[in-house]
This record gives C-alpha cells, structure tokens and sequence, in this order.
C-alpha cells in the first residue's frame, strides 16, 4: 500500500466521521447515539464541536440554533445518581421523602456523553441500555436523551457490549490536521433540512434486501444493527436532499454500522486490488442500475459491500478478520466485577461510618441505633420522631469474593511442538477442565516465532480457550521472554479488576529468541530470565510444567527464576497436574477468599 | 418527577398498570424465533414449569420478546392496593404476615391488572430484590416497614434478568431459592418477613461472554438458542417492521391488533383447558424412554417435558398430547441438562435431536419439528 493510497483512505475516513455527525443530527432519535472510539486530545474536542453544532438542541424538535451543552457522565456514578433516588440529606432536613432526578432525567432531551465509555461497569451499561429500551426511566418518567459514548480504548478494551449494540454509528477517529474543511454553516443548513425530509425518505426493497444480504456476509448477528444501518441510510439520503437512497448511501452506512460490529470479513472481499477504488467522488459504475431484478440484486450486494471494504485501512480489515470475536466477548465478561478497592456489591459484612450520598449503603438498623441515645438531647420536631444527624449514617461493609484469574503460557515452538504439542494441549484441557470446576476465569498466551501472542483475553468462556487452543499451531523459535513480559501485562489487567492470578508456564524453558524477536540463545536466555525475575517481584503464584522430552535444566532455571513450583509432564496426570496447581499459588499467595 | 411531594415514595410497591410506558413491540410480529416464542407461550400457560433460559447472540431479539410477550398476556386480577398482588380468588391470605388488612378475601375489592414483567437489571443489590427496611418511613416517620422488592413485584408474573450468565452469584443463589419454594423469607435489618413470590425466571445471555453455571442451568424448565435468521428475506421483513414500528408505534400495533387479541384468547382458553389434556401411556414411556436415552440426571428432565407438552397441546387447542408435541419441545426441555464436558462446544440440541430421530423414529412427514 503506498503512501498516498494511505492518505487518501486517512482522508476518507474523516470525511466518513464528519458525515457521521450530520447523519446523527439529521436522525438523532433513530440513531440513538455515536460511539467514537479515539484518543482524548484537541482532534477529538475540535470533533466534538462540530457535533454540538450540528445536533439539534432539543431531539426531535427541529430547527432551534445554538451550541449543545453535554451531560456528562461521571465515572463511578451510583444507580441512584443515574435514575433518580432519594435524596438523604433533603429528605432528612424536610421530613418528607424528597426525590432527586438522576442524570438521564435531567437530561431530558438532551444528550449524556459518556468518557471513559470503555471503564463504563457493565451493570451500569445494563440500567443505560434498560432505559433506552423501554424509554422509561423509573416508573413514569419518561426517559428522552442521545448518547454520545467516548471509548478509549485500546485492544481489547472497549465500551460494554450492551450499549454498543444499541448505538448506531460507530466511528474510530485518528488524530490528524484540524476541521479546516468543514463549512459549519452549510453543513448546519444541510442537516437541518433533512431533518424535516427524513421521514419521507423511503428506501426501495432492492436496498434493503442489500443491507440483509451484506449483514448476512458480515455475519453482523444483532438484528439491531439492520435496523439502525436501515436508519442510517435513510438518513444519508435526507442529507443529500434526494428520497429514494442510491448504493453511495449505502455504503456509506455499512461503513458507519456494519462493519464495526463485522465478525468476518467475506473472502472474495479481502482480494479487491486497492487501486480499483475511484475518488469517492467519481460516479461509481453500479449506479446505473436503477431496476432491482434478481440478477443484479446479487452484484448490488457485492459491489456495495466491496465498495465500503476498499474505502476501509487494510490493517482494520486484518483485525476485524482477526479478532473481533475476542473483543466482543473479553470486554464485559471481565468487567463485571468491576475494579473498585471498596466492593460495592457483594454480602454485608458489618457496618462503618460512612457517607450513603457517595453510593455506599446505608445501614437503616445501625444507623437508627447510632441516633437513638442522641433523641432526648436534640430537639424534636412534631413531624420528625426520629432526629437523624449526617454523623449518623452507618454504611455497610460489603464483601465481595475475588476470583481467580488462570493464565496459561503454552510452548507451541518448534522444539516443543516436535515432540508433544499434542501431550500439552491435553493438560491444558485437563486443567481447563479444574478451572470450569472452580469457577475460575482463563487467560491464554501462546509463543511460538518471533513474539508471544495474547490468544484469549481473560474469560470464563472455557469452550472459546479450548477452540483457541485447537487451533493453536506449532513451530519457530522459542520467545519465553516475550511471553513472560505478555503474562505480566495480563496479571496487571486482572489485578487492576481486583481478581487474583495464578500462571502456569508449559514449556521446555529452551529460549532462543530475546524479548525483541531477534533470534540468538545466550540473549534468549537472559531475557526471560529477567523477565522471570520481574514476574517473580509480582507475587504470583507460578507453576512450570516441563514439556520437554527428559527433563531439561532449562526450564529448572527457569522455575527457579520464577520462584515456581516445577514439575515435569511425563509423569503429570490429571490429577497431579491439578493439585500441583493449587499447591503452587497456595505457597506464594494468599488463601483464595473474601476482600473488604 | 417535576413536584417529588406528590410522588409518595420512590420505589412503587404495586405491580401498577404501566399507563405511561410507550407501547412494546407487538409479539405476534416478531420475525421466526419458534422455538423462544413456544417456550415463553408454554410458561405462561404453566407457570409450574420453572423457567425459561434464552441463549444467544445480542440483538436477536431476546429482550423484545419477553417484554412483548408482556403485553400479549391476559391480564390478571389482584386484590386492589394489595401490594403482594394477591389472587382473590385463593382463599387463604399468603401475604397473611405482611398485608392482612387489604387482603380479606370476601370484601376486598378487585382490579384486573397486566402481568407484571419485572426487570431484573445487573448490579442490583440484594435490598432492592428481597426488599429492605422502608428507608424513608424509617428515617422520616421511625417506622418499622418493609419495602417490598423485584421479587414481590414479580409475583404472579415474570422476572427478567438480561445477561444473567453475568449476574453476580449471591444474588443468583437468592433467586434460585425464591423460584424453587415460591416464597421469600426476609430476615434482615430487624424485619421478619414472609411473603409470597412465585414468578417465571426469564433469563437471557450470550454464553460467548461467559458460562452460566451448571447449577444454574438445571434450574430453567427450558433452555433456547436464538440466532438471528440466516436467509435475507426474513432479515429484509425484520427490518421492515422494525422500521415500521419506529416510525409509527401506535399504527403498527393496532395492525397486529387483532393477532394479539387471538393470541390472548388461546392463552387464556390454554389454562382453562390446561388440567383436561390427556397424556397417553405411549407419551410418557416414550418420554422417559427418551429421557434414559440421553442420560439426564435426575426426573427433573421428564416432569418438565410432560408438563410442557401439555401445555403445548392446549395452546394449540388439542385434547391429546402427542409425539410431536414431545418432538418439538425435547431440544429446549433437554437439551441443558445432559451431562457436558464444559470444553465441548457441539450444540447439546444436536445432541438432542439425534436421540430424539433414534427413541422416536425418523420425523413424520407433516409432523411440526422446529429447527435447531
């Protein structure tokens, strides 16, 4: 791909954010919301701005002008902040119960912007996505706002899966050369007359039976998405000002629906040469086929969908094509405990001092029985039996038990894949099988070639660890540091969620490629030792299964390095491996159990 | 909320007709998904059969159906102002120990009220399920009262939990206790409370983001996969009414008006009809023979095939349950309870259907068997 190919797919794909943000206000209600998954800096607030601009500034009423104001979301908001409660301090001072509008009420009609959405706990995506579907916040107030979720993310982080789904349009922003371009005025004139033309704007069945067909090659499963790629290019169209889509608008929608949310991307599709793509602004050769007979439904489909993919940067196309499955699934598993230091849901485990008001729960009993000797002393009001000071609040001590992490470094190098890749991936289900048993979450890195390979996230989807597994091929050198450093980034990950973590290392410690990917023992080996070294610093119970024909000295130094427990395959069964697994994180952690 | 001294207490203890809430997707218009829509039609109909699990991808529609399918149910009638929903017609006073004096069942007066769907939201915390002690009537009054929870709200109706494979498990373990005795028994914060609480488990979630634990998947009287239909023509009609019904909600119900009255009608005929079906001796030989086949654990597999068949047969009107009946319905009553390796992924309904061709013969032609 050369230079100026990549340009211009840079500069298309700006063009594509900023058409985004007119289609969102031509359609605000349809849409229900953006996702924008960028880095935080000036390209996306100067983005940001362009989107305020255009947005109406009540949905649905349309033509009103002046710059939106954003509700913003803060992270670690409570339910009660989010849908409304009471509010304690009112309510006490009045003595009548005094409601509080939480933040999606108060931002009736308007829009809630969620930074961070990636941090976003999947409960609190669960009440959001609740409320959007049933337009309802609590019972009897009605719930009206957009969405505009700012997603950070990196990898495999992502903004929960349940509110992803819900959000139309997808757009992933690079940072680049200011907005120069845009011509606020027009565009503002543009999407504000569509807005009014959007609900005449119909599409025709050959479309739509193009957007069925391309979510089917796509293999888009959420039934949401159609719709909203409906919506989209319904919208495209009341933009250019004409009533009936051409396949331009609907590529432009698969683009901004379909293919962020692709779990494949189709063969024939990967081939198209790049220089086949036009200026996007020279007449595509499709759009002379107005009759939608059946002959041509079928090339409609496939020039649609070629047509979006070539506009498309080749390495996206690789990591769809390669890891979309992962990313949807590893993003809210993992999260659903959340990474609090004070668990906030879990058993009651006694009482403290506490505020209730910063979301902690207030113990009733305790807290009365804090307030009852104080009665006499303060004043009594006729209508308040009970004087109940701040000072009085008692908050319950919630515990929430920790899970344990697994993560699994396989040795699928040449040296060992010689011998018996086979024998390891068979303890590895063994173990696999005792995690299942446990309740345990699994990570899997494998290492084979030039550099280590996270192949599965975090998760306790165990069936998905065991297809990774099987489709794990073997061969090239032996990156042992590379892996090590991997598994110290993935223990990072899980602490960071408050879980625990336990390794075990499947390999024949024979090293031969250093932490760079540059092949050569001596340095190899002094890599992973002193990636061995700092995983040792981190307290994580490790266990080393020699793989390797006889036992080796290589991975001995290797455990010893690690601080592990050692054993050697050939005499490993299901059982010995699994006790010897609980033996090794029971000597360098603590017990498994509860955590204030 | 715009005057919070007119709105007597936050949480609405009443299972209240939902005047406000915009009108849900009709359920007679949702596009294929046979065997979710059986399974949720036969647990109306027999409430007794413990449950319903849907598996699957996000989007396909889990969600929509079971809060449609809310809306498509006959009404009940409750005890007014009974906040447990108390059934007038049952005469002793379940909710005896907590609202005896609404609930005298010869005088009281009677409402006929939609069935509740209560949403079970991820996060929730215990108080809010069980119910806890009336914050504001502690604080503002001194009282001793119990706020009910979802769990009383959802009495005689469903409880859906979106993403249940993902709810934290100590509230999982409260609600497997409540649906197993039909009773919950709060005794916390000074309160000693018993009140009755029997409702059909909705639970929904994608596997693929992390396994439902095996006892928890025993407890669902019936488990179905969702997938989104594979063929362009049934995902261009989903589209089409989606699209429809986005635009105008109000025309698009009344079109499926007439569809959801019938629908009502058959359920209600159903439960009338419920007790008189008749299961023939081959049926239930056949079903354990079945049952024997696969090597479910327990009779927990047979009870609810035979319970649902039969509420299968008087949903669609016939006085006899038949093997087809027990044809259709043996992917979703069995095929989470056989005994899995948890590392095998082969679908357990393949599994299923292979046993069912092999206890009950190839499948006759005309006879209805839902895909996999």
């Amino acid at each position: 791909m050369t230079e100026a190919v990549a340009q211009q797919l840079t500069a298309e794909a700006r063009r594509d954010a900023i058409s985004a943000a007119c289609l969102l206000a031509v359609a605000p209600q349809a849409l229900r919301g953006l996702r924008l998954r960028a880095r935080a800096g000036h390209h996306r607030d100067a983005y940001l701005d362009i989107l305020a601009a255009l947005l109406p500034t009540v949905l649905g009423a349309a033509g009103r002008e002046s710059v939106h104001r954003w509700h913003r979301l803060p992270s670690q908001t409570t339910e009660d902040r989010l849908l409304g409660g009471l509010d304690l301090v009112a309510t006490l001072a009045e003595g009548r119960p005094v409601l509080e509008p939480g933040i999606l009420a108060r931002a009736k009609g308007g829009y809630v912007l969620i930074p961070m959405a990636e941090r976003l706990p999947t409960a609190t995506a669960a009440r959001i996505s609740h409320v959007m579907d049933t337009g309802e916040i609590l019972d009897g107030v009605p719930a009206c706002f957009g969405l505009i979720a700012l997603d950070e993310g990196i990898d495999d982080e992502a903004l929960p899966e349940a509110l992803g789904d819900r959000l139309a349009i997808h757009v992933e922003l690079e940072p680049g050369p200011p907005f120069d371009e845009v011509d606020l005025d027009e565009l503002r004139e543009r999407t504000e007359a569509a807005r009014q033309a959007f609900a005449a704007t119909k599409l025709d069945d050959a479309t739509c039976d193009a957007i069925a067909a391309v979510s089917l090659a796509l293999d888009v499963r959420s039934v949401r998405a159609m719709a909203l790629c409906h919506a989209v290019t319904r919208a495209a169209a009341a933009l250019d000002g004409v009533d009936t889509a051409t396949p331009d608008h609907l590529a432009l929608a698969i683009r901004l629906v379909l293919l962020p949310r692709a779990r494949q991307i189709p063969q024939q599709a990967e081939a198209p040469p790049p220089q086949e793509q036009p200026p996007p602004d020279a007449p595509e050769p499709n759009l002379d086929q107005p009759p939608p007979d059946p002959s041509t439904q079928q090339a409609l489909d496939d020039i649609v969908l070629a047509a979006a993919l070539a506009r498309l940067p080749p390495d996206v196309l690789a990591r769809l094509a390669g890891d979309a499955r992962t990313r949807v699934a590893a993003s809210s598993t993992a999260r659903s405990g959340g990474n609090e230091t004070r668990a906030r849901h879990g058993r009651p485990a006694g009482v403290r001092l506490g505020d209730p008001t910063r979301g902690d729960r207030l113990d009733i009993v305790a807290t009365l029985r804090t307030a009852a000797p104080w009665q006499a002393l303060r004043q009594r009001k006729p209508d308040a039996p009970v004087v109940l000071q701040r000072s009085d609040f008692r908050v319950k001590r919630l515990v929430r038990p920790t899970g344990v992490t697994t993560i699994f470094l396989v040795d699928a190098s040449g040296s060992s894949a010689m011998h018996r890749l086979a024998e390891v991936k068979g303890a590895v289900e063994l173990l696999l099988a005792d995690c299942y048993v446990r309740r345990d979450h699994v990570a899997l890195i494998a290492f084979r070639g030039k550099a280590a390979e996270l192949l599965l996230p975090p998760t306790r989807a165990l069936a998905r660890a065991k297809r990774a597994l099987a489709a794990l091929p073997g061969g090239g050198g032996t990156p042992l540091a590379s892996a090590l450093v991997n598994a110290e980034a993935v223990v990072a990950d899980v602490r960071r969620r408050g879980n625990r973590a336990e390794i075990v290392v499947l390999t024949d410690g024979r090293a031969n490629v250093d932490r760079n990917g540059r092949p050569g023992r001596a340095n190899a080996e002094a890599d992973a030792q002193a990636a061995a070294r700092s995983l040792r610093a981190k307290g994580v119970g490790t266990l080393v299964i020699d793989t390797s024909a006889r036992p080796d000295p290589a991975s001995g130094r290797l455990a010893k390095a690690l601080g592990a427990a050692y054993m050697a395959l050939p005499y490993a069964d299901a059982r010995t491996l699994s006790s010897a697994v609980r033996a090794a994180s029971a000597s360098t952690a603590p017990a498994r159990g509860a955590r204030a | 909320m715009d005057d919070p001294s007119q709105t007597p207490s936050p949480l609405p203890r009443v299972a209240a007709p939902r005047v406000s809430k915009a009108a849900p997707y009709p359920f007679t218009a949702i596009v294929g998904q046979e065997a979710l829509k059986s399974a949720l039609l036969v647990a109306a109909v027999d409430p007794r059969i413990g449950g319903v699990l849907i598996l699957g991808d996000r989007g396909t529609g889990k969600s929509t159906s079971v809060r449609a399918l809310a809306a498509a149910l006959p009404s009940m009638t409750v005890v007014a102002d009974c906040p447990y929903a108390c059934d007038p017609s049952t005469s002793n006073g379940a909710c005896a120990s907590v609202c005896a004096q609404a609930c005298d069942k010869a005088t009281a007066e009677t409402v006929d009220v939609p069935v509740p769907v209560v949403d079970l939201p991820l996060g929730v915390t215990e108080d809010r399920v069980v119910g806890a002690l009336d914050l504001e009537r502690a604080l503002t009054r001194g009282e001793k009262a119990f706020e009910p929870g979802l769990l009383a709200r959802a009495h005689r109706g469903f409880l859906y939990v979106d993403e249940v494979n993902l709810l934290e498990d100590h509230i999982v373990d409260l609600l497997l206790d409540v649906a197993a005795s039909g009773e919950n028994v709060v005794e916390r914060e000074g309160l000693s409370v018993r009140h009755p609480a029997r409702f059909v488990l909705v639970g929904s979630g994608n596997p693929e983001e992390g396994d439902l634990r095996p006892q928890l998947l025993d407890r669902f009287g019936l488990a179905v996969d969702v997938k989104t239909p594979g063929d362009v023509a049934s995902r261009v009609e989903i589209m089409r009414r989606r699209d429809a019904f986005d635009t105008d909600p109000k025309a698009f119900a009344a079109r499926y008006a007439q569809a959801e009255t019938d629908l009502r009608q058959r359920l209600t005929d159903a439960r009338n009809t419920l007790a008189e079906v008749d299961v023939p001796d081959e049926i239930y030989l056949k079903t354990a023979e079945l049952c024997a086949h696969l090597g479910t654990d327990g009779v927990r597999g047979e009870l609810t095939m035979l319970r649902a068949a039969r509420a299968l047969a008087a949903i669609s009107g016939e006085a006899t349950v038949t093997l087809a009946h027990i044809r259709q319905l043996a992917p979703s009553a069995l095929g989470h309870r056989l005994r899995r390796d948890p590392l095998d992924d082969v679908a357990a309904t393949v599994r299923v259907e292979r046993a069912v061709s092999e206890v009950l013969g190839p499948e006759l032609p005309g006879s209805e068997v839902l895909g996999a």
